[in-house]
């Protein structure tokens, strides 16, 4: 009797399991290469750097300090969105994540966390930064880190699923920016609208602030939920 | 019992254009086809088809039973890819790939790594599989990727050029992995049939046009 005859269906492997083996191959890939976060940290870091010089001012407060912040933090994460899925693409991991028997939304997890990750430590470098080129007192930043922490949830959600689109195309260095700016607007006006009155001159401030962190979280939701429903489509050929 | 491989009109179109225009196979578990052709004929499409990575644009797919694309997740975890790429990533080591490969398959650690001591072994990869697939020559490649595909014991091997790259040890020591076995159903793509005739039991011959036809290896 041969063994293909007998064996009834593979069983599916535990979603934390994959998510877990993804997420591990990801982050032990970018420590040994270091391929996104350190240009997305030089990115960032330069930009503040033409901010200052740009603007001719040692200090921000308001909706100036917050779009800088924010703007900057965006157009660094698209740096890191644009790699996610590189592997994938050019090593032959997507065919081989689709071979195996797992449930296909633990690739769009992993990648979340993977991003999630980089835009933490991106976060841990470059808002001290900003905070010795344009702040006269470190008290925004406990309340920023929470703001920082719902955005790029969101962030991650939609760059994920964005970037495993356009990882097929030719033109995808240009494809992610079109696509996600646009889906990150509603983001970005939570984002520096939670911002701004924790950045405003004085100290922090906290007027609205609350309004505008369940818009974060409602975004985030909402993406979260997207990527859940529609990524094991985005994976058919 | 049920037939490994039945497939009855597969279709698979690229836009307008034809690459399989009606396969139709029957392959009983532990067989090997053989599938030959020129470049263009449809050969690596009949495995991805095969291997659940793409949908047939018409027919009839059965893989030990489940019906493709609607059931491909019964079979996913019981079929061994060996394609063109080595699906392996270039910035981890052959033994850190395995591993990763063996988590997605569900295998238990300490289970895990003694199949992959085993399997590198028999490849005569041991002392290398802890260097970066990046340094390794494209033979190297080829035996972890042969180590990948048989990690998780799958049922059916679908093997595209399975000795590319390989040097006459090479292919001998993939034979004892991927060779012929009462336990392995196999469908092997190649371009040298001389080698691997003996080994079959029914040829399928694939033509630019898509046509299809199948022989009986005692007709052969």
């Amino acid at each position: 009797m041969t063994a293909g005859a007998t064996r009834s269906a593979t069983p599916v492997v535990p979603s934390r399991v994959a998510f877990a083996a993804i997420l591990g191959k990801d982050l032990r890939a970018e420590l040994r290469t270091l391929q996104s976060l350190p240009a997305m940290a030089l990115f960032a870091v330069t930009t503040f750097v033409i901010f200052r010089f740009g603007l001719d001012r040692t200090q921000l407060s308001g909706d100036l300090a917050s779009g800088v912040l924010w703007a900057t933090l965006l157009f660094a994460a698209i740096l890191g969105i644009n790699r996610l899925f590189v592997a994938e693409r050019e090593e032959g991991g997507f065919d081989a994540i689709r071979l195996a028997p797992i449930d296909r939304t633990a690739l769009f997890a992993a990648k979340g966390a993977a991003l999630l990750a980089y835009l933490v430590a991106l976060e841990l470098i470059v808002v001290p930064v900003f905070a010795v080129f344009f702040l006269d007192s470190a008290a925004a930043l406990p309340p920023l880190a929470l703001v920082l922490l719902l955005a790029n949830l969101g962030l991650a959600a939609t760059g994920t699923l964005i970037s495993s689109m356009a990882v097929n195309s030719r033109a995808r260095d240009l494809l992610t920016p079109l696509v996600l700016l646009p889906l990150a607007v509603p983001l970005s006006i939570a984002a520096t609208g939670a911002l701004e009155p924790l950045l405003a001159v004085g100290g922090p401030g906290y007027h609205r602030f609350g309004t505008w962190l369940a818009v974060l979280g409602l975004y985030d939701l909402i993406f979260l939920l997207v990527g859940y429903a529609v990524f094991d489509f985005l994976l058919e050929d | 019992m049920s037939t490994a491989i039945e497939l009855r009109g597969l279709r698979r179109d690229y836009g307008e254009r034809p690459a399989l225009a009606g396969v139709d196979v029957s392959l009983e578990p532990g067989e090997t086809l053989l599938v030959l052709g020129p470049n263009g004929a449809g050969k690596t499409t009949l495995l991805r088809v095969l291997a659940t990575l793409l949908r047939p644009s018409g027919g009839e797919v059965r893989v030990f039973g489940a019906t493709l694309p609607g059931e491909a997740w019964k079979v996913r975890g019981r079929i061994g890819l060996l394609g063109h790429d080595a699906l392996l990533y270039r910035d981890l080591s052959g033994r850190e790939n395995l591993r990763f490969h063996a988590r997605l398959h569900g295998i238990e650690r300490a289970a895990a790594e003694a199949r992959i001591a085993a399997l590198l072994s028999a490849v005569g990869m041991e002392r290398r599989a802890d260097d970066r697939v990046d340094e390794l020559s494209a033979g190297m490649r080829q035996r972890l990727a042969i180590c990948r595909c048989v990690l998780h014991e799958p049922d059916l091997l679908l093997l595209d050029e399975p000795d590319s790259h390989l040097d006459t040890p090479g292919r001998e020591l993939a034979r004892e992995l991927i060779g012929p076995s009462e336990d392995r159903t196999r469908v092997v793509v190649t371009h040298d049939p001389e080698r691997l005739l003996p080994e079959a039991d029914q040829v399928l011959r694939l033509a630019v046009d898509g046509s299809a036809e199948l022989t009986e290896a005692a007709l052969r």
